[in-house]
């Protein structure tokens, strides 16, 4: 029974980029019928692994068999012509054609005079009702639907082709809780019919509720294949960081922060019935020197369209906004930004970084801006300065001229979070700061949020974890359908507190 | 009883277009409906203006027009543009003159152009494929590249004399009711139905919208983009030959200065005709009705008379904004309600 032949048996994968190692030696088995989980933290490899099995990287060592099978794969169609099929985190599939078109497209049945378009919908219904998805029009646009159906239909598509290995890379990072059980329980029914798949997952809790398996990477190495029924959490997560569990512990401890309680002072800033029409409405917000406060709610309760009215991004027509005791009204970001507020977006690749220049060149358009263009900042001044960010906020490979596209998602956030800080910020706005990092960098992040608001800086948190809101927060604004709904101050609030108030019925 | 009622809460993530659905068809459809408007104005203000020939005219005068808009939509479709057709146009309008002056069979001279002006694209695609240069650099080259082709073919204009060039230049199909259409009018609409069917009916024509969509994402679906994108100016080389081969029986001669800025009336019809320059939205008969707005613009201020023919590329100004405008419209993302 152990010793079954692997579907695909990856063995001492080695891919070098100009000055990084990415991979070193790592091996990866799949079996049929089994989820198992890739784990490792941000560079750890697990996103080039997945790339080189799906042959959008070449491998420089090592060999890949799937079934049996020696493969040297030149392209992603050649990986899927061995029968393996990948979702990637954001859906790659295309927005303006309809559902069957991105289930078939490339293998449309076809018949003398073109393509049948009525066998490709009925395939596509084939497909969609094995997947419980039969309520979905399959010649409706995709852009049409939400991530979530387009996540599934991403994986519809890979059944479709009769996957023998199916890659799931981070597919729940934007789903509901109720949309992760949907995907779980196709990925389920995937497996029962002897798929295998491999699941990527910075939420531990899905992937010990999922996996059977578990491969776990650190720096470019393996650490070790392990069952996941035998392997405990905590000696998961120090298997990826590959130290001992110090730095989560010690966030727990820095709650000794003392939270500032200053309601005699004039607040930063102050937002009273404050909305927009179509967006957020009713927020009220007191915000202090040195405070944090966390936005809670769920995913669509309005979290980031209120980030976006206190940074001008989008135009309150309702309420009032106040700064520093003046009211006053933000038309744009640039005029948010000229009283000091900053806005790390949660769209790190669309919204803050750029892919193709340094580290160094990211964090120097920032300074650059603050400074006005005019005056040039002294190479050695702009060394200085990127080296002080890098050792502050630990960004690896901690080399000031790695390009960013080259970097993990986490170590991006970082660099995001430099950029903002150069500016030096009286608030600064984080959303999502800490989706899709792993929890050595989360960790980091959060003390950092930590510490600076010990040093003086207001914050305002954006997460989708609760959990992780009230740790940090001074005060936390609970949004319930666009609309906030509480203001509480975070002296013992529970999650379930939090959640009674977005679980009792609207006003 | 107080029923807690718990409506799923909006994905805040989730932007839905309003290209979704019919309203997809909307661009076109405009184009469609303001044709119509057009027509149906110009039918009241002006006596005669209400007839088949007038419609037909707008036809047999822009057979070339048209097939250039659709080798361009199939280019723009994948997000790409084409500025070397109209001398490409003018190119093959030179080599057919010159040869049939050398007294060349001219169903010879038409497959050797044919077949110039599909290399010559071909050559362009693998330039911006190859080496991941923009489109834009390349074709402009390429524009240059043609151009100067001309002048070293010939400085002056070539007349065309040959029997079949000057019986096709004459030819008149009759419809009826005093109706007539050119040959020309034939091969482009063949052309027309030629491209919807590809477009809409091969592998190829749905990697062409693909790559439109998402190009990495075309990528990872294992679709043939790399060849995919080729072939689309390899298509657009190919119509520009063809468009230069039915403007010489229109024209009956080759100059090199002829087809100057033809690349840009293309793009503007393909435009108004509702295909977005971003690529993936968009339909060849979209392309069609685009270069039939320009023409009854050009008819419009033919009729009037007292209008200096400048007018005609303001006017098709204002509706390329108008249009650009209107598609901003359709494709803005509104969060779900």
């Amino acid at each position: 029974m152990n010793e079954i032949v692997p579907v695909v048996d990856l063995r001492g994968i080695s891919i070098e980029f100009p000055g990084v190692k990415a991979l070193d030696g790592v091996d990866l088995r799949l079996f049929q019928g089994e989820v198992h989980a890739l784990m490792g933290e941000n560079g750890a490899g697990k996103s080039t692994l997945i790339k080189a099995l799906t042959g959008v990287y070449a491998i420089d060592s090592g060999t890949i068999t799937v079934l049996g099978e020696q493969h040297r794969f030149a392209g992603p169609a050649e990986a899927q012509d061995a029968r393996i099929s990948t979702v990637y985190q954001e859906v790659n599939l295309c927005p303006n054609l309809s559902i069957e078109e991105n289930i078939l497209l490339g293998r449309e049945p076809r018949r003398r005079g073109g393509i049948h378009w009525k066998e490709v919908r009925r395939r596509a219904r084939a497909v969609l009702e094995r997947l419980n998805l039969g309520h979905l029009d399959p010649g409706s646009v995709l852009s049409s639907h939400s991530i979530a159906i387009q996540q599934l239909v991403a994986i519809a598509r890979s059944v479709q082709v009769d996957a023998k290995v199916l890659i799931l890379d981070e597919p729940t990072s934007s789903l509901d809780t109720e949309e992760v059980q949907q995907l779980f329980a196709v990925i389920r029914s995937l497996r029962d019919h002897g798929v295998a798949i491999l699941f990527v997952s910075h939420f531990l809790e899905q992937v010990y509720e999922i996996s059977d398996r578990m491969t776990v990477l650190r720096n470019g190495r393996l650490v070790g294949e392990f069952m996941t029924r035998e392997l405990p959490r905590m000696s998961l997560i120090s298997k990826m960081m590959g130290k001992e569990l110090d730095a989560l512990t010690e966030l727990d401890r820095s709650d000794v922060r003392t939270r500032p309680d200053r309601t005699d002072a004039v607040p930063l800033l102050l937002a009273e019935k404050l909305g927009r029409k179509g967006s957020v409405g009713n927020v009220d917000i007191a915000l202090y020197e040195g405070q944090i406060l966390g936005l809670a709610g769920l995913l669509g309760s309005g979290r980031t369209e209120t980030a976006r009215l206190l940074f001008g991004a989008d135009r309150a027509d309702q309420g009032q906004l106040t700064i520093r005791g003046t009211a006053q009204t933000l038309r744009s970001p640039r005029s948010a930004i000229d009283h000091g507020i900053a806005f790390s977006s949660e769209n790190r690749k669309e919204e803050g970084l750029i892919g193709d220049l340094s580290v160094r060149d990211n964090l120097v358009l920032a300074m650059q801006a603050s400074q006005g263009w005019l005056r040039r900042i002294p190479a050695h001044q702009q060394d200085q300065l990127t080296e002080k960010f890098i050792g502050a906020l630990d960004i690896r490979p901690a080399d000031k001229d790695a390009l960013i596209r080259n970097l993990s998602g986490g170590n991006q956030q970082k660099v995001l979070l430099a950029r903002w800080l150069i500016t030096n910020p009286k608030l600064l706005i984080l959303d999502e700061p800490t989706r899709g990092i792993d929890i050595g960098a989360k960790t980091q992040i959060q003390k950092l949020i930590s510490t600076l608001a010990g040093d003086g800086m207001s914050i305002i948190f954006i997460s989708a974890e609760l959990e992780e809101v009230l740790r940090l927060s001074d005060h936390i604004a609970v949004l319930k359908d666009r609309r906030m709904v509480a203001d509480l101050p975070n002296d013992g609030v529970t999650m379930e507190d939090v959640m009674t108030i977005i679980a009792g019925s609207a006003a | 009883m107080s029923v807690v009622t718990r409506t799923p809460a909006p994905l805040n993530r989730t932007r839905i277009s309003l290209l979704q659905g019919k309203a997809r068809y909307a661009p076109t459809l405009a184009t469609v409906g303001l044709f119509l408007a057009m027509f149906a104005a110009g039918a009241v203000m002006y006596p005669g203006f209400l007839s088949g020939q007038v419609f037909l005219n707008l036809l047999v005068d822009n057979t070339f027009l048209i097939v250039l808009a659709v080798g361009m939509t199939f280019v723009i479709l994948t997000g790409g543009i084409d500025l070397s057709v109209g001398s490409v146009v003018a190119l093959s309008m030179m080599i057919a003159a010159a040869l049939l002056q050398a007294g060349w069979n001219p169903i010879a001279v038409i497959a050797l152009v044919l077949l110039t002006g599909a290399t010559f694209g071909l050559l362009m695609g693998l330039v911006i494929q190859v080496f991941e240069i923009q489109p834009f650099i390349v074709t402009l080259a390429g524009l240059f590249l043609a151009r100067g082709l001309c002048y070293v073919i010939s400085v002056d204009s070539i007349t065309v004399t040959d029997p079949f060039f000057t019986a096709m230049a004459q030819a008149r199909i009759p419809l009826g009711g005093r109706m007539f259409i050119s040959p020309g009018v034939v091969i482009a609409l063949l052309v027309v139905t030629l491209a919807f069917y590809v477009l809409h009916q091969t592998r190829f024509g749905r990697t062409v919208y693909a790559i439109g969509g998402g190009e990495s994402s075309a990528l990872l679906m294992g679709l043939a983009v790399p060849r995919t994108k080729v072939l689309v100016y390899g298509i657009s080389g190919l119509c520009s030959a063809v468009a230069g081969v039915l403007f010489s029986f229109y024209s009956l001669s080759g100059y090199s200065l002829a087809a100057t800025g033809l690349e840009l009336d293309a793009i503007a019809a393909v435009v108004v005709g509702g295909t977005l320059l971003t690529g993936g939205y968009g339909y060849v008969l979209g392309s069609l009705a685009g270069v039939l707005i320009l023409g009854i613009v050009q008819t419009f201020i033919s009729y009037e008379g007292t209008l200096s023919s400048w007018w005609t590329r303001i006017v098709i100004g204002a509706l390329l904004l108008a249009f650009i405008l209107l598609q901003k419209l359709f494709s803005r993302k509104v969060p779900v309600t």
